[in-house]
């Protein structure tokens, strides 16, 4: 289980960020639409040009090739995007628990994508990506199409998920009382840089 | 059996013609009367060149002047694809990528068809080369610009997808083979529906031109399905060069999609 290292990395406007998160921890990332949250996810899951050094471990960003990377540090948009007909054939195998999990009923598997809801969309691509055993995670706003219970469900899913298989979670959150509620460091975006804020936990 | 000459007052009539279609489209306010207008000037200024330069160079008919007229060729040809591209490749890329593929595939296939099928005495014969690149270049030119105006305007239209692969940890073979199989359809369609239809719905314009120069129609047929078949395959195989190259010129050594390596 190993721990994801982020050196002088810089995109946009952020400059030399530094963040090293333990396995199993969650670090909150928060901060004014436009500042630039995703677009550091994207670079750590190496989709967008920046300088600076990630790793997984001991393992450079640059020491894999890109697919190899992304499959380990895995990044979940906020907007997911869905190709198939059905949501079973975005999946490998038929991972029944993650759905339960999520709140939702084996059959979504069957589902047609084209009637999905924002919400479903949201959980089921957290589910999606789950099911591919990922080393590191990159959440972007994980609840934001969510109404009160399921973002309660998801929260506590995603919390015990990442403890337990100990992968190190970048979360980019819009609402304190949620950071104060999965955090276990809190940092805000400043002046081009991050700050780490406090958090109760 | 010999042709009936045409006069140029007798093309002046078919020019009359186009008038009064210009005149008609001013009329109903089309817009389209001085684009129309100056088409039709400038098929009858480059046909009109080109007859000239055909002439000269039947007359000279050496490998090395019929080797340059191929090299101009397909130059116009690769240029017309960068034209006729929304989103092009930014650094000359589009241009290099069209011009290679029409290469690879027109003009091998042109000098393979000289050499083994037809070959007429030298195989070079600029009566036989040209005509034959001509029609192959044209087409493949079609196939190329259809293919690569897909593929890139898929990957801006698809980014969304095409980067949730990635995500996921695919390759950028795998993110993009949807993207690259639609493109290359659309390249390879018109070709597809051209040889569907000859015969039937249209006659085809190589075919009818020789049946009105005096050919025997089974002599023309069996040209016309020799340049059919040519074309299907320079078509076919230009696009497959030309899509593969732009599609992997879209992603970068990271298997990044790069949107930005095209330009508006």
């Amino acid at each position: 289980m190993s721990n994801l290292k982020l050196c002088d990395v810089a995109v946009g406007d952020l400059e030399s960020i530094q963040l090293d998160i333990t396995a199993g921890e969650i670090l909150c990332l928060s901060g004014p639409s436009g500042s630039g949250k995703s677009r550091l996810l994207r670079a750590i899951a190496d989709l967008e040009l920046h300088d600076g050094q990630v790793q997984l471990g001991n393992t450079e960003q640059s020491a894999l090739p890109g697919h190899r990377w992304r499959s380990a540090v895995m990044l979940v948009p906020a907007e997911s995007a869905w190709w198939h007909e059905t949501v079973g054939e975005h999946f490998k195998g038929r991972p029944e628990q993650l759905l339960e999990q999520v709140g939702l009923p084996p059959e979504a598997f069957e589902w047609q994508v084209s009637r999905l809801s924002s919400g479903e969309k949201q959980r089921l691509a957290l589910a999606r990506a789950l099911s591919r055993k990922p080393s590191a995670l990159l959440l972007d706003e994980p609840t934001a199409n969510l109404d009160k219970d399921n973002t309660q469900l998801v929260e506590h899913w995603l919390c015990d998920t990442i403890r337990e298989q100990k992968i190190p979670t970048l979360w980019v959150a819009h609402h304190e009382d949620q950071i104060q509620r999965v955090a276990d460091r809190h940092f805000h975006i400043e002046n081009s840089g991050v700050k780490e804020q406090a958090v109760t936990s | 059996m010999n042709t009936i000459d045409l006069s140029w007052w007798q093309l002046g009539i078919a020019a009359g013609l186009v008038l009064a279609l210009a005149a008609c489209t001013w009329l109903a306010q089309l817009r389209v009367g001085r684009p129309l207008l100056i088409a039709a000037a400038r098929t009858a200024i480059q046909l009109a060149l080109i007859g000239f330069v055909l002439e000269a160079l039947f007359a000279v008919g050496s490998l090395l002047w019929v080797a340059l007229m191929g090299f101009a060729m397909l130059l116009l040809a690769g240029r017309e694809v960068v034209a006729r591209q929304q989103y092009r490749l930014r650094g000359g890329w589009s241009f290099g990528i069209g011009t290679l593929s029409m290469f690879v595939s027109g003009f091998t296939i042109t000098v393979l068809t000289l050499v083994v099928i037809i070959s007429p005495q030298p195989w070079y014969l600029p009566q036989y080369a040209i005509p034959l690149l001509g029609m192959l270049l044209g087409n493949t030119m079609t196939g190329v610009a259809l293919g690569l105006e897909r593929l890139t305007e898929g990957a801006r239209k698809g980014r969304g997808e095409i980067e949730n692969r990635l995500m996921l940890g695919e390759t950028w073979q795998q993110a993009s083979a949807q993207l690259r199989r639609d493109a290359m359809r659309a390249g390879l369609m018109p070709t597809i529906n051209a040889m569907a239809a000859a015969g039937i719905v249209s006659l085809p314009g190589m075919m009818t031109g020789q049946i009105l120069a005096g050919s025997s129609p089974a002599l023309a047929v069996k040209y016309q399905i020799l340049i059919m078949f040519t074309i299907a395959a320079g078509t076919g195989f230009g696009t497959f060069v030309a899509v593969a190259l732009c599609a992997r010129r879209l992603f970068d050594a990271r298997e990044r999609l790069r949107l930005d390596r095209l330009s508006p």
